[in-house]
């Protein structure tokens, strides 16, 4: 399936994926997150739940402290 | 756009800074500066003497709390702003009601946990509101690793790498360079609906 992921085109084997699957897949090991599936807000304890499909436009950043 | 049309458009406007810290303090003086008409601070936090090495504040204003030392400063730099400073922690609870009215959020935090409920909060009760963030800008030198970059309507500035640590402090010229693009980010959302 072809998803958009922080504005980039990307190709992901298989039909679907979670948002954990795809953070395994993509070696994101940040701990601070914010995510989005098309729009809407994703939750910390949803991310092994949260379906990812073809189309679909994620966003995952990732803070860090300072300021 | 000469200057006096910059004014006339930015002095109608009301700009949200979370946090009087590092990037808030210096974003909100950039902003005073070039006449955004309205601006909405809210900190809790008290003047000590390590936040001299970036933020705007001055050695006798040790032990004031940060957003009525930043209004002062603020007003002495532009009297016409017409500056709104709560003094208290942000939460999940009170940050939509103090930046209902603001045409774009800055956040200005130190800590990432707070950064993410900040963005979560806008995400989910002001979804429509540009939020500009600030993340990765401890250390000094790689310049050209600073940038912004945009994800529907959030805005990101940083280097979103450096963290904070013991041997990696937040200073002055990396923090005002994040704090101003973030400065710089509002003029361009503003002056190019124009």
């Amino acid at each position: 399936m072809n998803i958009t992921l922080n504005n980039n085109l990307e190709f992901i084997e298989g039909e679907s994926t979670t948002i954990a699957e795809l953070m395994k897949i993509k070696n994101f090991t940040f701990k601070m997150l914010v995510v989005k599936i098309n729009g809407n807000l994703i939750q910390k304890e949803d991310y092994t739940s949260a379906k990812i499909h073809d189309g679909d436009n994620i966003m995952i950043l990732h803070l860090i402290s300072g300021g | 756009m000469t200057f006096d049309e910059i004014k006339k458009v930015l002095k109608t406007k009301t700009i949200g800074i979370a946090g009087a810290g590092g990037l808030g303090s210096n974003c909100t003086v950039a902003l005073a500066r070039v006449g955004v008409g309205n601006l909405i601070v809210a900190d809790f936090d008290i003047i000590v003497e390590s936040n001299l090495n970036r933020q705007y504040y001055f050695f006798d204003q040790i032990g004031q709390k940060k957003v009525f030392a930043l209004k002062e400063n603020i007003l002495r730099i532009n009297p016409a702003v017409n500056m709104e400073v709560f003094d208290l922690k942000l939460n999940k609870e009170n940050i939509p009601s103090i930046f209902a009215k603001c045409d774009i959020i800055v956040e200005a935090f130190d800590i990432a946990e707070m950064k993410q409920m900040l963005i979560e909060t806008i995400i989910t009760n002001l979804p429509h509101t540009p939020l500009i963030v600030g993340s990765g800008m401890a250390g000094w030198g790689n310049n050209n690793l600073i940038h912004t970059r945009q994800l529907s309507n959030i805005y990101i500035c940083g280097d979103e790498q450096s963290e904070i640590a013991e041997t990696l402090p937040p200073l002055a010229p990396r923090v005002g360079i994040v704090s101003n693009m973030q400065a710089n980010q509002v003029l361009e959302i503003l002056l190019n609906k124009q």
